[in-house]
């Protein structure tokens, strides 16, 4: 907040330039000067802390702080982004990692100490805010400040002398000044002229904007609600809390009260660079729908892409994320299924070699776990092994291992669909080796120790949906948007006073003084009041200036 | 119209000239600004003699006026063509980065590549338009050192072939707020050029005051402008570009909430331009701050310029985050 010569009025007027700070304080700056060092009593302390609080340099601090303090989000992993990644920082530094989650280093954005800086920061700009919103009311309603007695003292005055009468040279000059946008008050031979109020109209917009920016996320923190779900094509998801595979919901949000709409991933498109220096590269992922906004509300076919959500009813969703979910069916030692699905697979490079586990807790002598990974186009490399060498499946392949024992599912605890618990379960060997098979498309394997057989069916593709919606986000945008007008109001315009004053010499003609401030973060005085100053000396009648006055504006 | 089999190779070509001609000119402000010093001098030490035959000889009346003049003259030819030669490069630039953007059938600001040969752009475009309002041709060196080091940097390390953009960046939101960046980027550079001067004209206005020798670097800079008016410079320039990069923020932050479903989430990317957004506004509260105008709200400018290019270049290639792909 922008109240340098107003709260700091006693160091922040005398440290101006010259003849500009005496101004500021003669006439600017209308906030009455704080008594010398507060006695102990309370009342003093409240308004010692009100005074720091609101003084500028505070604030100035107080922001310095603010960047400081969200440096060290960027640099350690933080939860909110991505907590796998904070989960790995703590394997990697076990003694050290303890000691930053104290200090919430892994939540830097949610933490004490960083709120402690922007709530510090809303009381000092709400502090400037107000004050100055009053001040500013006032002086909007207020005359022009009355023209100083010594206008010669005001560095750029200029004077001249005119036969015009002096009531002619005021009705000219005020002709001139209201052309130029300028509010224009006469005061006995004085004229006083200003103009530029928008200038902190958007000053003041700008701050009371970023309030609402604030307000907008808290509104967010509340009532906003975000979850994410994995849908392989030819199933539907729901919008229910239990459909979810994660869910977020604000503080004061029901989760019961989803909207209730519906939608199946009939088709999933993925299309890379076959060629040239970005092969590999995304080029196209389409999701194709179908969804309902209610049960009872007509299918509707659509196509979510990155980029371009699907809005169903109330909340977003995103296309975020995709995969492949290879299918697999295993038969007994008769030959019976006792399992067939399609298993979704996590990728783990860009070129989406993906791993993943398959349960089949029934049917076969022990329960029977395959640790897999899927090769969307597998080459076996001679150093490295199996590897994808491109993210589509031209050429898929499972890689796999076999585990029989207990999975643990009967323990009721929940576990990953992607990990398997292997501390009851022993990997199956062949030939003394460890049991390892690699299947393309419609190829069987017969697993050893009479678990049966496993076929490597195909594959699916699986698209990751967020879905979301914030009511504060609409608040933010319009409140960025109001700061943003702000910001450039107070930036662009100047405020600019002007004094004039026509004073008869007896002998039939007038005396003319000129003199103008801008008050602005000094930019000094543009070359427009050399300019103005001109034009009234011509509009009054007086000789045209000399052009000492321009060549003086160096810029 | 050209095939992109063509028009991807002639701006690369186009890029490469446009180097050599802002290198070129980057010497020439370089030498004029070290001419310049004699003639700033020659200037001041006329002053006096010309208050004094003002009266009687209107121009060119003393000794003095004249051989200030001359030298001034010297140097000003230099600088001139200085000024020819960017505005040339300039042109070879432009050229180069719209044959790009056709090539690619798409705006040319989808990796690293495009980024740094942008903001060179934008920087070398900004301070033509400043050029063409009043004379900061002693921002030159400062403003080009940066250019041609961008330029060099995009053209050898991230240089990346011209091609299509991956999903997350084929929206419309990326010529709007990949622009309002790269033409911020601009303007900073430009303000930082401006600052670092003001920072050395004033440790030498600082050192004569306390009647000792200001050092050669700072005494060619006070010899090439007032501390003040650089301070000017500095700060009209961020006054600019500051409410663009607020704009450019915004725009992210709305893309990100179409990509990504939300409009902000820390991202390292997000956080950097925070932190440079709360330091140029730092700076400007600073400028109306009893005790910190002057050099200590330039320092913060210098601060906040450096949080900028880290975010543009460092964020990108030290820290993973959304934005990695470029």
């Amino acid at each position: 907040m922008a109240t340098g010569t107003d709260t700091g009025a006693p160091t922040g007027a005398t440290t101006g330039t010259g003849a500009l700070a005496g101004a500021h304080r003669a006439g600017l700056d209308t906030r009455p000067e704080e008594p010398r060092p507060p006695g102990l009593g309370p009342l003093g302390w409240a308004r010692w802390a009100r005074r720091l609080l609101t003084s500028m340099r505070t604030a100035l601090v107080l922001l310095l702080l603010l960047a400081l303090a969200a440096v060290p989000g960027s640099v350690l992993p933080q939860r909110a982004v991505n907590p796998v990644t904070v989960a790995e920082y703590f394997r990697a530094n076990p003694d050290l990692a303890p000691w930053l989650d104290r200090l919430s280093l892994f939540d830097v954005y949610r933490s004490p100490w960083f709120a402690a800086i922007y709530l510090l920061l809303v009381v000092s700009l709400l502090g400037c805010v107000v004050p100055r919103t009053r001040l500013h009311l006032r002086a909007l309603l207020a005359r022009p400040p009355v023209a100083p007695r010594q206008l010669s003292r005001l560095a750029g005055a200029d004077s001249w002398i005119t036969t015009a009468p002096a009531a002619d040279v005021l009705a000219a000059t005020r002709v001139e000044l209201r052309r130029r946008g300028f509010r224009v008050d006469r005061a006995g031979d004085a004229l006083a002229a200003e103009k530029g109020y928008l200038r902190e109209t958007g000053n003041l917009l700008f701050h009371a904007a970023l309030l609402g920016v604030l307000g907008g996320v808290v509104l967010g923190s509340l009532f906003a609600v975000k979850g994410s779900v994995l849908v392989e094509e030819g199933e539907g998801f729901a919008n229910t809390p239990v459909a979810y595979d994660e869910l977020t919901p604000g503080r004061l949000v029901d989760p019961s009260t989803l909207p209730p709409f519906a939608l199946t991933l009939d088709d999933f498109r993925a299309r890379f660079a076959e060629s040239g220096p970005q092969r590999g590269a995304a080029r196209e992922f389409a999701a194709d729908v179908t969804w309902r906004a209610t049960p009872d509300a007509p299918a509707r076919r659509t196509t979510i892409r990155v980029n371009h959500p699907l809005d169903a009813g109330g909340e977003t969703v995103y296309l975020i994320g995709h995969g492949y979910a290879p299918r697999f069916t295993v038969r007994n030692a008769e030959g019976e299924v006792v399992f067939a699905d399609a298993v979704p697979f996590l990728p783990q490079d860009g070129n989406f070699a993906s791993s993943g586990v398959v349960k089949v807790p029934d049917g076969l002598p022990q329960d029977l776990g395959i640790q897999a990974w899927f090769l969307p186009t597998a080459v076996v490399d001679p150093q490295r092994g199996p590897v994808s060498v491109f993210p589509d499946a031209k050429a898929p392949a499972v890689f796999l291992t076999a585990y029989a024992g207990d999975l643990g599912l009967d323990a009721g605890l929940p576990q990953s669909v992607y990990q398997l618990d292997t501390d009851r379960m022993r990997q199956l060997q062949e030939g003394g080796e460890p049991f390892r098979a690699r299947l393309v498309a419609g190829e069987v394997v017969t697993l050893p120790d009479g678990m049966g057989s496993l076929t490597f069916d195909g594959y699916l593709r699986w698209a990751n949906f967020r879905i979301a919606r914030d009511p504060g986000g609409p608040v933010v945008l319009g409140s960025a948007l109001l700061a943003l007008v702000g910001l450039g109001l107070s930036l662009a315009i100047r405020r600019r006073r002007v004094w004039l004053r026509a004073t008869p010499t007896g002998d039939g003609r007038t005396v003319v003084e000129a003199a103008g401030l801008t008050r602005a973060d000094s930019t000094g005085r543009g070359a427009d009041f050399t300019d103005l100053v001109a034009r009234l000396r011509t509009a009054t009648g007086g000789a045209p200036a000399a052009p000492v006055a321009a060549a003086a504006e160096e810029d | 119209m050209l095939a992109p089999d063509l028009l991807a190779p002639l701006s690369d070509r186009l890029m490469v000239s446009a180097t050599g001609v802002y290198a070129i000119a980057l010497v020439g402000y370089a030498a004029q600004a070290a001419y310049g010093v004699r003639g700033r001098v020659g200037r001041t030490l006329a002053v006096p003699v010309g208050v004094g035959v003002a009266g009687e000889a209107p121009a060119g009346g003393s000794g003095e006026v004249a051989v200030g003049t001359v030298r001034r003259g010297k140097a000003d030819v230099v600088g001139r063509a200085a000024v020819a030669l960017t505005l040339l490069g300039f042109a070879l630039h432009l050229t180069a980065t719209v044959a790009r953007g056709l090539a690619a059938g798409r705006a040319p600001w989808g990796n690293l590549y495009e980024f740094a040969t942008g903001s060179a752009l934008a920087t070398v475009g900004v301070f033509l338009v400043l050029l063409a309002r009043r004379d900061v041709r002693h921002l030159g060196t400062l403003v080009l050192l940066p250019v041609v080091l961008a330029m060099g940097l995009a053209l050898t390390v991230f240089y990346a072939p011209s091609g299509p953009l991956i999903p997350a960046l084929n929206s419309s939101w990326l010529a709007i707020h990949v622009t309002a960046a790269v033409v911020s980027s601009g303007i900073f550079t430009v303000a930082t050029a401006a600052t670092v001067l003001y920072l050395f004209a004033d440790a030498a206005d600082r050192r004569v005051r306390a009647g000792r020798r200001p050092g050669t670097l700072s005494g060619i800079a006070r010899g090439l402008a007032s501390p003040e008016a650089l301070d000017r410079t500095a700060y009209r320039t961020v006054a600019f570009g500051f409410p663009l990069w607020t704009f450019a923020v915004i725009a992210g932050a709305i893309w990100a909430e179409a990509a990504w479903s939300r409009y902000w989430g820390w991202d390292p990317k997000e956080t950097w331009a925070f932190i440079t957004w709360v330091l140029y506004a730092g700076y400007l509260h600073a400028r109306a701050t009893a005790g910190w105008r002057g050099r200590a709200a330039a320092w913060i400018a210098l601060a906040a310029f450096a949080a900028f290019l880290f975010n543009l270049f460092g964020v990108n290639i030290w820290i993973s985050g959304l934005h990695s792909y470029a």
